[in-house]
């Protein structure tokens, strides 16, 4: 019975990396007290740079405002800690080219005062829109790691009139565990998170889902859920890549979203369960997205663990309080399926920040790449249905439009392929490569269309002119004539008039 | 504390333990049972075939890629060059002399997979490219096959004379030994005029486990069955190829006996002679040469099985296992190119599917 069921509810795509949640995931959350300076990045999210409103000097207390929103798609930043304004320049990006972008240095008074909040106090007989709209003033974005605004998504929901609100608690990525944490020290923020949640886009159901290698979260998630018969928790199998939106929505209702459609375009909506505890933080204690839950794991580490963290720290801070036990091989912001690799520890967290691993040399080790053998695993384990072996011989070749002929944007570079591909070919990498070339030609083309229809209005334009004046000159010359001929004429009327 | 991590490297940052020469390793145990069964069965030559087979393999390899002033060894590793020699030799019939391994094994490897650009680049599968080229150019000594003479029975040549038997012929005082398979002999009658219900009381029995004229890979059919399962356990191939082979034989070969016994031979004799066995589980599953999808390659099996039968029982050749695979190979990119998987979102023919909200 276990075994069928298994056999028949388990997708068949996905891979089953090696966990190493554990134990860092059963070590009590310790709280990582503020650091001397922090460096508050103004773009912790998808889309427009946030803007600094205030100036070096100023004092700023602990959850202030210090750079508003800029664009429709955009999030404030607030102050992590509370201190004086020491700079406002250049830190590098946790991004793999290691690029300077800018943030807001604090210096911490090490009193960590709050600023006055503002709490909704019965948020369920509020307006939809004000959840939106606090919830975008505390800057709160998508905390799984694609920190796209919030509020945004609301709306969007609550326009397409979105039925069921999905609870990804997946966390299927490899070391993390900041999300089982929040489940489990905080079920009850999270929940209500995802009834503030439901409550602003209209959805009548929620459905959590956590993958079953964390028993504890579905217990105490279950327990917080009880009272809420329309929140339903839904263990999942362990399977890499369950958090992914598409699959999760597939999974918990059957719904396949289209290829060119977004999933609230189908009736779902999918939030984190930190962004709902987020949401839960904005709304009823009225206070900004300003800490997280970020898991420092990997072999490097002396205490892997989850630490609750002021946004803007150093990753070299964090490293100082878990301890190193060598020098780590390799940084990653993120898990090891999807995450960032990082050049330097002189880094700031960020709200998408939901692990930093530090690699040792064992676990760092990738094997050099071999030939592609055909055996199909990439195609067994990809879970959008694509053919990574195909794709990846076209664009070894340079061949990136048959590459695109496979649908290659469709992929959702989870790396499933390069995982289970026993030649270990970087096959993300081919395919983020095809990706960003296919962008790049199609921007080319679209500014040298752009280029060629203002060419081509010039010649039209310069044309026209031209027979314009052509015209203008003829029908010039035809007066000139016909005026010649009138003067010609009367002169014979007259005389013809005289001889009449 | 500011310490630089080298150079920035794509994900993912994990990767399987899996490799080729794991799957070359688990393919080769998997074959092992029957080949040495086999030479159990034929004796020291069917061993001293198969060793000389491989060496050739290797060297052809290495050989191909010292032109290409590339180092053999970390190639030569991966164990594909073995392999491709191992299931050459389990192919040829067990007493035939040393030249038919060398130039099989060096042709498999330099003309079959080299001259394509090496592992994962040919289109035919090498074994059976240097099959075909033998039993083409040398149809005498590829079609003569020996009575089993099990090792350490009496009779049997011994360790010495099994190498003498391979490096210079078999003496005349084994001669009486030759004989031909069910498939060769059923032919045979059968262009003489003698129908299958007369010459078949006369035929070689056609046994389980193997004790008849052979390959090593053909004749204890059981054995490969069961390598051919524990590859599908240890996931190295799905059920897909070998299942749809065996029915592309078995159907035409249950339905023609059916209507004709005088003229078509059962489906037992058709499934446990010759290659079929071997074919389904060892040769057509070789991930080069074959379809991706699970529908791609429902139909190249049973396109095998399907050719396999059409020249075992109309063409020119008793057996037709490695032509069918070859010409089943040639069809492997345009049954790639028509039968892909569907796309997550998207219907059967690549467009997105309808918003149902």
């Amino acid at each position: 019975m276990g075994f069928l069921d298994r056999f028949l509810k388990t997708p068949s795509w996905g891979v089953h990396p090696e966990d190493h949640k554990r134990p860092a995931a059963d070590v009590a959350l310790r709280i990582f007290p503020t650091p001397e300076r922090i460096f508050m990045p103004l773009n912790q999210h998808v889309g427009g740079m946030a803007r600094p409103i205030v100036m070096v000097g100023q004092k700023v207390l602990k959850g202030q405002l210090i750079a508003e929103a800029q664009g429709n798609i955009s999030a404030p930043i607030h102050a992590s800690a509370s201190g004086t304004i020491s700079a406002i320049g250049e830190v590098t990006a946790p991004h793999p080219s290691g690029l300077p972008f800018k943030a807001i240095t604090i210096d911490s008074d090490g009193a960590d005062r709050w600023i006055d909040t503002d709490p909704l106090v019965d948020p369920f007989s509020a307006a939809p829109e004000e959840i939106t709209k606090r919830t975008a003033a505390a800057g709160v974005v998508g905390l799984g790691g694609a920190t796209f605004p919030a509020a945004p998504k609301f709306a969007l929901g609550k326009r397409l009139k979105v039925k069921t609100l999905i609870v990804n608690g997946g966390e299927c990525e490899p070391y993390l565990s900041s999300d089982d944490r929040v489940m489990r020290d905080f079920p009850e923020m999270v929940i209500d998170g995802a009834r503030l949640v439901m409550h602003a886009i209209g959805a009548t159901e929620a459905l959590v889902g956590i993958e079953d290698n964390k028993p504890e979260a579905i217990a105490a998630m279950r327990k917080a859920a009880a009272a809420f018969p329309e929140v339903k928790i839904r263990p999942l199998p362990a399977l890499y890549p369950m958090g992914s939106d598409r699959q999760l929505i597939k999974v918990l209702t059957g719904i396949e979203v289209p290829s060119d459609a977004r999933a609230a375009e189908t009736g779902v909506l999918v939030h984190n369960v930190s962004t709902c505890a987020a949401v839960h933080k904005a709304i009823r204690l009225g206070q900004p997205l300003v800490e997280r839950i970020i898991t420092i794991n990997g072999g490097a580490i002396a205490n892997p663990g989850n630490l609750f963290a002021p946004l803007g720290t150093m990753i070299g801070d964090l490293f100082a309080f878990v301890g190193l036990k060598e020098a780590p091989s390799r940084l990653i912001l993120g898990g090891p399926m999807m995450g960032t690799p990082l050049l330097h520890d002189r880094i700031p967290i960020v709200k998408g920040a939901s692990g930093i691993l530090a690699f040792n040399a064992v676990e760092a080790h990738v094997p050099d790449a071999g030939p592609c053998i055909r055996c199909g695993s990439c195609t067994k384990a990809c879970p959008m249905g694509l053919l990574p072996l195909e794709m990846a011989a076209r664009i070894k070749v340079g061949d990136l439009e048959g590459a695109e002929a496979y649908a290659l944007q469709d992929c959702i570079s989870c790396g499933c392929c390069a995982y289970v591909c026993p030649s270990h070919i970087p096959l993300v990498q081919y395919f983020s490569h095809a990706k960003g070339e296919l962008t790049a030609a199609e921007r080319t083309k679209l500014r040298t269309d752009a280029t060629k229809r203002l060419a081509e209005a010039k010649a039209a334009r310069i044309e026209r002119e031209n027979r314009e004046k052509a015209e203008a000159a003829a029908r010039r010359k035809a007066e000139r004539e016909a005026a010649k001929a009138a003067a010609a004429t009367p002169a014979t009327t007259e005389k013809q008039g005289v001889s009449a | 504390m500011s310490q630089s991590y080298g150079i920035a490297v794509a994900a993912p940052h994990t990767t399987t333990s899996n490799n080729p020469g794991r799957i070359m390793t688990l393919v080769m145990l998997a074959l092992a049972p029957a080949t040495l069964y086999g030479f159990w069965l034929y004796g020291w030559p069917a061993f001293f075939l198969w060793a000389i087979t491989i060496a050739a393999a290797m060297s052809g390899e290495a050989f191909s890629l010292r032109w290409q002033n590339r180092s053999a060894a970390p190639v030569l590793q991966d164990g594909s060059a073995i392999l491709t020699g191992w299931l050459l030799a389990v192919s040829l019939p067990p007493w035939a002399p040393w030249w038919i391994g060398v130039f099989g094994g060096l042709f498999a490897t330099m003309l079959g997979k080299q001259a394509f650009g090496g592992l994962g680049q040919n289109l035919f599968n090498p074994a059976m490219v240097a099959r075909v080229a033998l039993l083409i150019s040398f149809p005498v000594q590829m079609t003569a096959w020996v009575a089993p003479a099990p090792m350490f029975s009496a009779g049997a040549p011994g360790m010495l004379e099994g190498l003498l038997i391979v490096l210079k012929g078999v003496p005349h005082s084994f001669d009486a030994v030759t004989s031909a398979t069910m498939l060769g002999f059923g032919k045979t009658e059968l262009s003489r005029g003698i129908n299958l219900l007369e010459s078949l009381p006369h035929a070689p029995a056609l046994s389980f486990i193997g004790n008849r004229p052979g390959s090593l890979g053909e004749t204890a059919a059981l054995l490969i069955l069961a390598g051919g399962v524990a590859m599908m356990f240890l996931r190295i191939i799905t059920w897909h190829i070998p299942l749809s082979m065996l029915a592309g034989i078995a159907i035409p070969a249950a339905i023609l006996h059916a209507v004709d016994p005088s003229r078509y031979l059962d489906m037992g004799a058709h499934i446990l002679s010759g290659g079929a066995m071997l074919g389904a589980f060892f040769i057509a599953t070789d991930y080069v040469t074959s379809p991706n999808s699970p529908r791609g390659q429902l139909i190249f099996g049973f396109g095998c099985g399907a050719l396999t039968y059409v020249i075992r029982t109309w063409a020119g050749y008793p057996e037709g296992v490695a032509f069918a695979v070859l010409l089943m190979n040639s069809m492997t990119p345009i049954i790639d190119t028509y039968f892909k998987p569907r796309i997550y979102g998207r219907d059967s023919k690549g467009k997105p599917l309808q918003t149902t909200n």
